[in-house]
């Protein structure tokens, strides 16, 4: 009896043992031998991190190109191997790029969207420069390169870069008896009244996210700014009163009530009753955003080929439209896009491989395979979506494109800026709210 | 008295006591009780390490480094080591402004509002479960503490929800008070309308609907907890009561309410400590709101220490939770759960 509890026992401590060093063993592919001459015959790994992730159709155009590239540019440089990770945008930038970059353990090249937190970033000395090695292809990127710079050097490089506007559904427009899209604040206020008239929801917002109902703002005050005010808001000076108008031109828009009935409750991208969801069933107008909600709007129909043709076929864009008397230049517009930086530890590979990415060929082909917008210039004539050329167009004859604010000025500043956004769209503050969240934030770094 | 019953309350061959009388201890005697001492402790040694090695590692040592880090300024990107020390500023923003003029109203408004607000949420859902849901779930553990067909599947019923993962609930409940969703409709249909502003984003109801939602979770364990107790206090009693003439009502509230009542001061125990704690399904109904409507403590500190990468301020207001709810847990040991373990001390 004793003999076999005994046996029993040191099973029980041999299994628990196994158990134990499984949890502790580490990923594997987190090993990547550093090549410090950047020999081209030494085996190099690099681990990628990018947001590419299936949509909810199992789809995942974006991922799939991405493993292309990765494919092509092994067959290339044999002795590289690149290990991809798929992490979903919120996780990624929020959870697991700033935990690995912490722990000291960070992946070779990984997603980077620029601005104040890319800063961040490389004021801590976890990003590889790249002015030199690549100043070639930073030149070439010419102003798009603007968000992924530090201090006068290149952090990261863009593939791409998009301006936002209003996105609407033209069958709608016609029913509500719009001929014209809207270029200025009056003629959109008409279109809104024409809208409700026909008994249709103007404008859909996902201002429980608080980012969407963030960039009206951030855009009245980009009309509202003059464009120094707008490239010093590093310096964290919102003394400006332009800012204050911002919140009042947006509390006027308000005040017209173009948007759908509890509009703090409805979220941007998720379900049929999200702001995406309601313009892509033709139930609301209008909407701003950026250019990725090409992809979001089709995510909403069935996926075949005829119902995203005929919902591609009834959208169309208009940039925001105008306030007027503002020390901002009109055609200046709010855009943002998605890069990717080196982590500082990185081997030389990896710029050589960041290269390659905003290359013309893989650009070209992002634009013909993804549908996105390329930041490479020759890379433009690939954009066949005519919705993306009037983007492309409207980034390209744009004064200025500035970043979205919350991602320009950090996620501390720009955190609290988009809660005191949100407390105009909640009908509980006015706007010197945004400024004092801000300033208060400011106060705090 | 058989030899057993005198041999003492059976602690241990070494200290029984025979009926002879205590035999002198020999030094073989000695050194045998030596060695099995050592042994009992090194036994103690071995199978408690690793728990507490566990309990040190995950529990100790994140508190002693949360306590650390919300001494300094940082942002959570750079190495902590050039973080900037500031004392007890992060406290002194978080509890009343900050002890800087020049900003206090500032940070009063963007950081102490908000966290006051958060632990008002937390102090309401404390009262409100113990003003609605003790009592609901008492009167219903009474009303089902008795054999009728069908039994096992209405405790299953009532026992769902808390096994539920707290964000699958969450994600569920958030679509049903969609402002578009089937609350709506159902009170809509009755002739009522949903809360101005939304379900969740009213700035008065919102912090209800949560409340609404977590007693939907956790009322289940409340009844199956009591129904547990009720099950131990004796059918005699009950039934000499009735035989005495003692109404349902009279025998609910002399006999079976006071003889549960260890199992009550439990479950209030551990609502307590779970109000304060409140995080997983107030973040799932997206994050405490636009403008912190339910923010709760852990919601605040999630918000505004790790997604504004203020992680001093942050681990501030952890340490500031874990005062707290360190405050309430020992205090309600020491006065209500003293008298349950003085009870059970003499019972042995």
């Amino acid at each position: 009896m004793a003999h076999m509890r005994r046996t029993a026992a040191l099973a029980a401590i041999a299994a628990s043992t196994a158990l134990v060093l499984a949890a502790c063993s580490g990923d594997p592919g987190d090993d990547n031998s550093p090549g410090p001459t950047g020999d081209s015959t030494e085996p190099v790994t690099l681990t990628w991190w990018h947001n590419g992730v299936a949509g909810d159709s199992g789809e995942n155009t974006l991922g799939d190109y991405w493993q292309k590239v990765a494919d092509d540019y092994t067959a290339d440089h044999p002795n590289v191997t690149i290990e991809i990770e798929q992490i979903q945008n919120e996780d990624l930038q929020r959870t697991r790029i700033p935990t690995a970059l912490q722990s000291g353990d960070a992946p070779d090249i990984f997603q980077q969207w620029g601005g104040g937190e890319m800063a961040a970033q490389a004021e801590a000395g976890y990003l590889m420069d790249l002015s030199d090695t690549l100043s070639d292809t930073v030149a070439s990127l010419g102003g798009a390169v603007g968000p992924w710079q530090a201090d006068g050097k290149t952090y990261g490089l863009p593939f791409q870069f998009a301006v936002e506007g209003i996105w609407y559904r033209k069958s709608l427009f016609e029913q509500a008896g719009i001929t014209a899209e809207p270029t200025t604040m009056e003629e959109l206020n008409a279109a809104v009244q024409k809208l409700k008239d026909a008994d249709i929801v103007p404008i859909a917002v996902g201002a429980a996210d608080k980012w969407p109902s963030a960039h009206w703002w951030y855009n009245f005050a980009l009309q509202a700014c003059s464009q120094d005010v707008i490239k010093n808001l590093g310096s964290f000076d919102f003394t400006d009163p332009c800012f204050i108008k911002a919140g009042e031109n947006l509390e006027a828009l308000l005040g017209t009530e173009p948007f759908q009935p509890d509009f703090t409750s409805t979220v941007a991208q998720t379900g049929a009753t999200s702001s995406a969801g309601m313009v892509a069933n033709g139930d609301a107008a209008m909407e701003l955003m950026g250019q990725w909600n090409f992809f979001v709007y089709q995510g909403f129909t069935d996926g075949s080929d005829e119902a995203i043709q005929a919902l591609l076929d009834d959208l169309d864009w208009f940039p925001m439209p105008g306030v007027g008397g503002g020390e901002g230049d009109p055609t200046a517009a709010l855009g943002g896009g998605d890069g990717f930086s080196c982590y500082v530890d990185a081997p030389p590979e990896c710029a050589d491989f960041l290269a390659y990415i905003v290359s013309d060929d893989v650009q070209r082909g992002f634009a013909e395979t993804v549908g996105g917008l390329p930041t490479n210039p020759n890379a433009a004539d690939a954009v066949a979506n005519p919705i993306n050329q009037e983007i492309a167009q409207a980034a390209s004859s744009a004064a200025y494109v500035q970043l979205w604010l919350d991602t320009d000025l950090g996620p501390n500043v720009g955190g609290a800026l988009n809660d005191g956004i949100a407390t105009i769209f909640g009908g509980t503050g006015g706007p010197q709210n945004p400024v004092d969240a801000m300033t208060a934030a400011a106060a705090t770094e | 008295m058989t030899t057993m019953e005198t041999s003492g309350k059976g602690r241990g061959p070494v200290d029984d006591a025979s009926s002879a009388g205590p035999r002198p201890a020999s030094p073989d005697l000695m050194a045998m009780r030596r060695q099995d001492q050592r042994r009992k402790w090194r036994e103690i040694t071995l199978f408690t390490s690793p728990a507490l090695l566990l309990f040190a590692l995950f529990v100790v040592f994140p508190v002693i480094s949360a306590a650390r880090y919300s001494l300094y300024k940082w942002n959570g990107i750079k190495a902590f080591s050039e973080a900037e020390f500031i004392g007890f500023e992060n406290y002194a923003r978080a509890l009343w402004g900050g002890n800087d003029p020049a900003t206090q109203a500032a940070f009063k408004s963007a950081y102490t509002e908000p966290f006051w607000q958060a632990v008002g949420h937390n102090l309401l859902i404390i009262v409100a479960s113990m003003a609605i849901q003790l009592p609901l779930a008492l009167m219903i553990a009474l009303i089902l503490n008795r054999k009728f067909p069908g039994r096992s599947i209405v405790r299953v019923i009532i026992f769902a929800p808390y096994v539920i993962s707290e964000v699958i609930a969450g994600v569920m409940w958030f679509i049903i008070f969609d402002p578009n969703g089937i609350a709506t409709q159902f009170v809509n249909a009755i002739g009522l309308h949903p809360p101005e502003g939304g379900w969740f984003e009213s700035q008065q109801w919102g912090i209800w609907t949560v409340f609404f939602i977590v007693t939907w979770k956790y009322l289940g364990l409340a009844i199956i907890l009591f129904l547990a107790g009720l099950s131990g206090v004796s059918q005699e009693l009950q039934e000499a009561a009735a035989i005495d003439g003692a109404s349902w009502w009279q025998i609910q509230r002399r006999i079976n309410i006071p003889l549960i009542g260890p199992t009550i001061r439990i479950w209030v125990f551990l609502s307590l400590i779970g109000s304060i704690q409140l995080f997983d399904m107030v973040w799932v109904l997206n994050r405490g709101g636009t403008q912190g409507q339910y923010a709760t403590i852990a919601t605040f500190m999630m918000q505004y220490g790790f997604f504004r990468k203020d992680v001093g301020f942050g681990s501030a207001v952890a340490v500031i939770m874990f005062i707290f709810s360190l405050l309430i847990a020992v205090g309600y040991m020491l006065t209500v759960l003293r008298r349950d373990n003085d009870n059970s001390e003499l019972a042995r």
